[in-house]
Parts: structure tokens; sequence; C-alpha cells
């Protein structure tokens, strides 16, 4: 996907490089992938050497970083993708249970993409809420869902759907 | 009931403004610090407090701020280790949540006495809205002069930028956070040297959790001396606890360092027992890397005197009997879970967020978890649980941080304490399909 970086957008990465020492650029690299990320729903390559260009870097460098962070997508997913925590405490209440319910409600394994474009899912690891668990979020503004239930993933997903379609 | 030192207003409504958190007394020890202590007087005071790194290490955050190099003409820097991932802790997305502006006071007042004149605080991506948060206070802390040029009039610059994470558990050891401030991968850096010499952007750096800089605020308030009263020995003050697993009320706890452990599970003024009349199984104590305890090691010691809520009555015992305060995560087993599982899922975390730089890292969690794996599937045999041992033996004190020791000691403490239930797992493979062991030590529990 070929991506062309708006006004808007070059302005809040000229405001996230202005927080380091001159010759710091590369600092803003994580908080640059994210707002990008929150503009097309993922980086692609094209997306991801634009980034090193703007902040004179190698793509290299952007690549080793964007995969090894997990809140990266390279590649393409639903425009809800349900995160789900898997982590010891959050299996303590319930957690895989209702990774196997959203799991069956979506028709979707791990990873993949409803065929309305709308859904994906995935287990991570733990986001500190255990006490509040088994919680799931939905980026780009990471929103937290607590202590869930079958019937609050079912009131999620609905909800979900509904505000796709009024956009 | 508890003091609270840190959590004090937390019910307040809107004290997570600046002007409500300002009615509440609050940017006192900024006033106070600027205009009336030294930078080494706000050492000092720290340093009497006996104030442990919250994050888990438990390393005298004064005596951390003494080593700070100073050369002339380099700037030093503060960085805030919001990055918290450790299974079963989630304090610091509280504080953050409800009342930010506790940590940049605290930023405000450490920066001061590191004479930081930048400072960031890392936290990690996923919690997005905490960012939001702590950037809207440090707008309005900026805006009402407590940040910005010339603060108070006192001569002091400090701006405090927020850095998100990227989704790596790893980011919570300081060199590794500090890579990835710097824009690279997580990797951790072997020290020497220290970021106290050589840190971020290879200058002298601090990096310290978000309670602890939180903390600062009411031993400047109060003094060192006065939040040294509270405790027991090398454990002083309050702290937070998060308390996650089968209880009736889980959720973020400060308390006295003291509390008996047994009442602060059963007790309703915290976690209130075990969630749906169960009986305890086992405890995590202080996060996911701490040895896991069966129920009679966890309230009492092996000397059989309560065990404690301190660095010094958890660790009673070492790794033998005893367990770490660590970063505080509080989980709590019912005699419902299992033992196997469990450790299966904390290998499988620490395989997937191992950075790979150490060869007895990056191999051994992910043999471990597949052996682990073979164990509660049903296909194990005895000589795995030999083998499991002997993976953990060989990463621990192996690696260059800490990402190996954290997952080999829940597969050590497990099989120490919990030996039957794997071995019943070896032994009866339909059955451990469809059922679980229960409560293990039940013979050692009667005899008290």
């Amino acid at each position: 996907m070929l991506v062309e970086f708006d006004a808007p957008l070059l302005e809040q990465f000229a405001e996230v490089v202005a927080r380091y020492p001159e010759g710091r650029q590369k600092s803003a690299l994580l908080p640059i992938l994210h707002l990008v990320q929150a503009e097309y729903g993922w980086l692609s390559l094209d997306a991801m050497d634009k980034v090193a260009a703007y902040l004179s870097i190698r793509p290299i460098e952007v690549y080793e970083v964007a995969t090894f962070y997990t809140m990266f997508f390279l590649q393409p997913k639903g425009k809800y993708v349900l995160e789900v925590c898997r982590t010891g405490p959050c299996c303590l209440v319930g957690a895989e249970r209702i990774m196997q319910y959203i799991e069956n409600k979506l028709g979707v394994k791990e990873g993949e993409v409803t065929t309305d474009g709308l859904f994906s899912w995935r287990g991570v690891e733990c986001m500190a809420a255990c006490g509040f668990g088994p919680v799931l979020q939905i980026g780009p503004e990471y929103t937290f869902y607590e202590n869930l239930t079958e019937d609050s993933v079912d009131q999620l997903i609905d909800e979900l759907k509904q505000k796709a379609q009024r956009k | 009931m508890a003091r609270k030192l840190l959590l004090e207003h937390i019910d307040v409504p809107g004290i997570h403004t600046f002007e409500v958190y300002r009615q509440k007394e609050g940017y006192r020890a900024v006033e106070k610090a600027l205009k009336t202590m030294s930078p080494d007087d706000v050492v000092e005071e720290v340093k009497k407090s006996g104030l442990r790194g919250r994050g888990g290490a438990g390393f005298p955050t004064g005596m951390k701020w003494g080593f700070l190099a100073k050369p002339e003409g380099v700037p030093r820097y503060l960085v805030c280790n919001g990055d918290e991932s450790e299974p079963g802790t989630f304090k610091d997305r509280f504080l953050m949540t409800y009342i930010p502006h506790l940590l940049v006071e605290g930023m405000i007042v450490s920066s001061y006495a590191l004479g930081a004149n930048t400072s960031y605080i890392y936290i990690r991506g996923e919690m997005m809205p905490q960012i939001r948060i702590v950037e809207k206070a440090i707008a309005e802390a900026k805006a009402a002069g407590f940040l910005g040029k010339n603060i108070l009039g006192t001569g002091y610059d400090l701006d405090i930028h927020v850095q998100p994470g990227g989704g790596a558990y790893i980011c919570g050891e300081e060199t590794a956070l500090l890579e990835s401030l710097e824009g690279e991968r997580g990797n951790p850096r072997i020290k020497p040297p220290f970021p106290a010499v050589a840190g971020l952007y290879g200058c002298p750096t601090v990096v310290n959790n978000v309670e602890s800089i939180a903390a600062t605020v009411p031993i400047i308030n109060d003094g060192g001396e006065e939040y040294a009263k509270i405790g027991i020995e090398r454990s002083t003050g309050t702290k937070l606890i998060s308390a996650s697993g089968n209880l009736v009320r889980p959720g973020v706890y400060e308390i006295d360092m003291g509390l008996p452990m047994e009442e602060f599970i059963y007790s309703d003024e915290y976690c209130g027992g075990i969630a749906n009349g169960k009986r305890l199984k086992a405890v995590v104590a202080g996060g996911s890397s701490v040895p896991i305890l069966p129920t009679h090691l966890a309230l009492k010691t092996a000397k059989g005197e309560p065990r404690l809520m301190t660095y010094e009555s958890l660790a009673d015992g070492g790794f033998v009997t005893g367990t770490a305060m660590g970063s505080g995560g509080f989980i709590a087993f019912d005699e419902d879970q299992c033992i196997v599982r469990n450790t299966l899922n904390y290998t499988r975390f620490y395989h997937h967020e191992s950075c790979g730089q150490c060869s007895p890292c990056r191999e051994g969690t992910g043999w471990m978890e597949k052996v682990l794996h073979k164990i509660e599937y049903g296909y194990g045999d005895m000589a795995d649980i030999d083998l499991l041992w002997d993976i953990q033996k060989s990463i621990d004190g192996n690696t260059i941080c800490p990402l190996g020791d954290a997952s080999a000691w829940p597969v050590a403490s497990a099989i120490r304490h919990f030996r039957e239930e794997f071995e019943w797992h070896v032994l009866n493979p339909q059955e451990a399909q469809t059922r679980n062991y229960g409560l293990v030590n039940e013979r050692v529990m009667s005899e008290g």
C-alpha cells in the first residue's frame, strides 16, 4: 500500500521530534509508527520507508523495530482488532474461555480477518489490568473492556457493528 | 485502617485535574523542594526514607540517585519506567489513570534532585488512554508554572515528555527501556557501564518506577524520617499491591509494609478471601517472575512465623521456602487451578518475550515451553520433570538481564513445591485432560 503523509500528520511528526535533543530524532520512531498505524490501520513497507526517509535513517532501522514490537501490524487487519489478554492471571478467571468464544462468534482464527473486513482478534500478553480480568483492548485508542463475560462480548461486538454502519 | 500516602485522595471527584489536585495541597512538595531545599537535600531525604525501588528489584532509590555521575557540561536524565508489564502487576496503570498529577509532581521533585532539565516518562504503548491522561496533566502543570522555564521563579528549568512503548515486556528492564527510548529494538545492554554513568544518549541517567517516583512526594512533604517510621526493618513506607486471581475483591491496595499476608488475603478491608467460597491453593506474591508458594508456605514461613508483606519476610527461607516482593503483583490461586497449566502459561509468556540475545534464555524458554506442553497435554514422562529442572538451572544467572532468571524461577518453584502434581499428570494422562489435581499439600496443611 502506497501512502502519502498529509500535512496534519507531518505536523504531529514534527511535534514528536521536538521532544529529543538535536540529532536524536530516531527516538521519535516508536511514537511516529504509532501515529502511522492509527492513520492507516497497519504499517506497509512503503509507509515504513517513508518514515525512514522522514527521520533520515535507513529503512532496515525501521523494519527491525517494527518487527520487534508486538503492537505493530505488518499486514492489514480488521477494522477492529480485539486483543484479549492470554497471560496467567487472566487465565485464572476465564480468559481462555473468552478467546474460544470470540473465535466461534467471529468465525475466524486468531490473526485472520472476518469477510466483512470488520474484525480480527488475537491473544496478547499481560496488559497490566489483572484485577479486572478477563480483559481486551481495541486500538488505535486502546480502549479497555474489563471483567468480560460471553454476554458483554456479544454486546461489544454488536455495538462495534452498529458503529461501523453509522460511519 | 492503613495509612494512605499515595492513594489518600483517590476517591476525590476530579482529582485527575490540576485544579482539584492543587486544592488537596498538591504540588506542595515541588514548592518545598525547589524553594527551601538544595538538590542534595532532596536526595538526602529520599535516602533517609529507606524507599526501595517499587518496580521489582527493590534497590534503595536514594542510593541509586547517589550513584549518578555528574560530569561538567553533560546533561543528566531522569526516565520514569511506566512499562508495567509484569504479569500480575497493574498498580502503575491505576496510579496514572486516577491520580496522574502525583506522578508529575514526583517527576519534578526527582528531576530537581538529580539536576535533570529534560525527563521522560516511558509508558507502555497499550496504555494509550493513560498516555493521554499523563500528557494532559503535564500540560496543566506547565500552564500553572510548575514546568517549563524558571519554575516558580527559582531559575530551575524542566520539561517532561511522554514516550510510548511498542508492546514488549523486556522494555521494563531499564537498559532495554533506554534502547527503546532511543528508537531501537528493546535489547538489554551489558552492564557495566550502568545507566548512572552512561544511560540515555550515553549520558548519566536514573531510571525509576512510577510508584517510586510518586512516593517521593510524601517523602518530601513529611520528611524521610517520617516515611521510614512506617513498616518494618528495611521495608519502609507503604506499598501498592496489585491483587488478582481468585479473590473476592481483586484490585489495587495501598498497604503499610509489614501487613501479614493472611490478613491481606482474608480481611474485608483488603481482598475479602477466596472467591466462590473455595480454598486457597497457592500464591504468587510479587509478579509472575517470583517463586510460587503453596498456601502453607505463603501464610507462614518455614519457621512457622506469620508471613508479612515486607521484602525480608517474603524472602525468608530464600527460594527454597520463600519468595520475593518483586513488583507487588499478588496472584491468588484457588483449589481448582492447575499448577502445570499455569507454569506452561508463564513459560510461554517468557518465551514470547525473550529478546533473543542470550542463548540460554532464547533457547531455554522455548525448550521449557515444549516440555511443559508435553506434560500438560498428557504426553510427558517422569524424566521430563528432571529435564525441566535442568533447563531452568542452566538459564538462571546465565543471561545479561533478569528475564532469563524470571523465566527459570516460576518453573523451579512449581517443581519444588508441586512435584506431585507434575507426576500425577505423567501417570494419569487421560484424567489430567478432564480434571485438575486440586489441593496438592492437604496433608501438610491439615498438620498445620
